[in-house]
């Protein structure tokens, strides 16, 4: 409910505006140049139906542990991120299984990202050469941090228990690392905090 | 080029919504060309990159309408990060094909509409939403994602390749080269502390830019760009009539426009489309561009050079207003545009060409003045409203070649004496798009 005008609140700060209008509705922003403005607050929320086209085999494959890329038969190019057409030939790409073991190509650790990510900051990204592919695939890099990463580091894929039909159902790890108990990471968690 | 004009970039303008930006930075275009009346303009561009800020669809129409320049024909261009830049050359088109002989080109963007982490929402939806947003990807962690590649081939291959400890290697040349990128960051600041129309200006050192709040590993807040509310306009004439409206105007010697693909992941390992300086040689085992140089960068360039006759850009050039949203994206950007070549981009910032002849950075910069990059302050400093951007850098372009420096900023440190020949750039995600427009004084 936005407050009454007898109500609002004035801000000679434009952060204090924005504070108070997200969690009341409206306030009044008091400026330099002695104008004043009213602030109110709009929401937006909304649920697309999206479907994966032709890329609904990928996000199938992930679900039952399987990486698929796409081939070009006639350049005998291998995409790691699937695409149904190849952008060199435009000829139609086949579906690949691809190998879950491959390298870091490149790196980062997010220490800030967009509100829907902010909580699991911080968080590795990385483009990842998977074995037997021409192009790179990116991927959330898990159970290692900024000390341990480089390029060329080997890593291997994992794909999430239960899917939620996203690319994040899959992610790498470093290769060889022992798959991390549910127990044991709940307590690296509590530790942290 | 006859005029331009623009609002101070800031955090918030919330006495001013997109349409009123717009008006104050037309009237000062208007103002600055007496002569020139609503009446001579024959229609408009105008850009704007989110409608996921405005949350009003249409809303250049609205600009448009509150110009008073119905019914007068106009579009919208919208092109991510380069929305600046490509509406200037759309402006360019206009007038070139004979269609306008006076075209308007207006940019704003409000992005204060949203709290940061909010925006920085909605500018990752501008990369795949099926593949890359998903996994917490923003733009921030993408260009992170080529800098630390940009470093591995070109640093820690040249000044580490002793080292054998490869981890060590690696670290090392991330070190150094997050060195040469805050001097990028001081530079832009510095520079920027002569510009009113700058929303940060600031005198920071080394140090500081290292040690400010880690964003995406090794991008430091201070060398990433902010969002910002702003507007800026453009308005070009065809040759007699710009001859008619003022003595001064700018011509516009040739635009290069170059994409790439919008996934980082599908970039390919080919070879370097080479400028007339380079040869084959030099990139011998240089797997190009993979996400360590923007190929688009390099074809914009390619198609402006060839069009306003330029061989050796880093000679024939006065000074660059590029498109900084990264102090990383600046000195890529270096030798995409072949000032260097691809490789030396740490060692010609370290040389000093891109800075300023006089300033005190804090630092030697030995050939301070070879080449002024973002004399400005650039978006690092001046703000990065996305679609004003890349007219933002026109008009200080054109006021740079007319000048005018001095009128127009109260200030004339930023005045390069001599200054003939320009260049603007601007740049959406990741490289997925650049234009290069090359503009040249007439008096």
């Amino acid at each position: 409910m936005a407050a009454s005008a007898k109500q609002l609140k004035k801000y000679r700060r434009y952060r204090d505006v924005m504070t108070d209008v997200l969690k009341r509705g409206a306030a009044v922003y008091k400026n330099k140049d002695g104008s004043e403005q009213l602030v109110i607050k709009s929401p937006y929320t909304i649920n697309y139906v999206h479907s994966y086209a032709s890329d609904t085999r990928f996000f199938l494959g992930l679900a039952q542990n399987r990486l698929y890329g796409s081939e070009c038969k006639g350049c005998n190019y291998v995409f790691a991120t699937p695409r149904s057409h190849c952008m060199f030939c435009g000829e139609p790409t086949e579906w690949k299984r691809l190998s879950t073991k491959g390298k870091v190509h490149s790196w980062t650790t997010c220490e800030f990202g967009g509100e829907e990510f902010l909580k699991e900051t911080p968080y590795n990204l990385a483009l990842v050469e998977f074995e037997g592919a021409d192009s790179l695939f990116m991927a959330r890099l898990k159970e290692c941090t900024v000390r341990d990463i480089y390029v060329g580091m080997p890593v291997e894929a994992r794909f999430a228990k239960k899917p939620e039909y996203l690319v994040r159902d899959i992610w790498v790890v470093p290769s060889g690392k022992k798959p991390v108990k549910r127990t044991a990471r709940k307590a690296v968690k509590a530790k942290r905090r | 080029m006859v005029s331009g004009g623009l609002t101070k970039f800031a955090k918030a303008h919330p006495e001013m919504d997109f349409r009123y930006m717009v008006k104050n930075a037309y009237d000062y275009a208007m103002k600055d060309v007496p002569s020139l009346e609503k009446k001579d303009i024959d229609g408009s561009r105008i850009s704007y990159f989110s409608d996921h800020f405005t949350r009003q669809l249409k809303a250049a129409s609205m600009v448009q309408d509150y110009l008073g320049l119905n019914p007068k024909g106009s579009m919208r261009i919208e092109w991510g990060g380069a929305t600046g830049g490509e509406a200037f050359q759309a402006g360019f088109e206009a007038v070139a094909s004979g269609r306008m002989n006076v075209c308007l080109v207006a940019g704003f963007e409000t992005m204060s509409r949203v709290q940061t982490w909010k925006g920085n929402e909605f500018i990752a939806l501008a990369s795949d939403t099926n593949f890359d947003y998903p996994i917490g990807g923003f733009y921030s962690g993408y260009y992170a994602l080529m800098v630390t590649r940009h470093i591995y081939e070109y640093m820690r291959k040249s000044r580490f390749a002793h080292v054998k400890d490869e981890r060590e290697a690696q670290r090392l040349a991330i070190k150094e080269a997050s060195r040469i990128l805050s001097m990028v960051s001081v530079k832009n600041h510095l520079n920027a502390m002569h510009n009113p129309y700058a929303q940060y200006p600031k005198k920071l050192t080394v140090d500081d830019v290292l040690r400010a709040e880690m964003i995406s590993y090794p991008l430091t807040r201070e060398m990433i760009c902010t969002m910002s509310d702003g507007a800026a306009v453009c308005v070009l004439a065809s040759e007699e009539e710009a001859f008619r409206l003022t003595d001064n105007p700018v011509l516009i010697k040739g635009v290069g426009c170059g994409t790439d693909t919008m996934r980082l992941a599908d970039r390919p390992f080919g070879e370097v489309p080479l400028l007339k300086h380079e040869s084959r040689e030099d990139y011998e085992g240089l797997d190009y561009p993979g996400v360590h140089s923007f190929r688009a960068g390099r074809a914009a360039s390619l198609e402006a050079y060839e069009r306003a006759g330029i061989e050796d850009p880093a000679k024939e050039l006065d000074f660059i207003e590029l498109h900084d949203a990264y102090a990383s994206s600046e000195v890529q950007t270096y030798e995409d545009m072949g000032l260097c070549k691809y490789g030396e981009g740490y060692n010609f910032v370290e040389s000093g060409a891109p800075f300023l002849k006089g300033m005190d950075y804090g630092f030697p910069t030995r050939n301070a003045g070879q080449i002024p990059i973002n004399p400005s302050g650039g978006l690092i400093a001046c703000g990065h409203p996305v679609g004003a951007t890349g007219l933002m850098q026109a008009v200080f372009a054109l006021w740079q070649l007319q000048g005018t420096v001095k009128k127009h900023f109260g200030d004339s440190t930023l005045q390069l004496e001599g200054a003939k020949r320009g260049a603007i750039h601007s740049h959406a995600g990741t490289g997925s798009s650049v234009t290069v427009s090359i503009l040249e004084g007439v008096n």
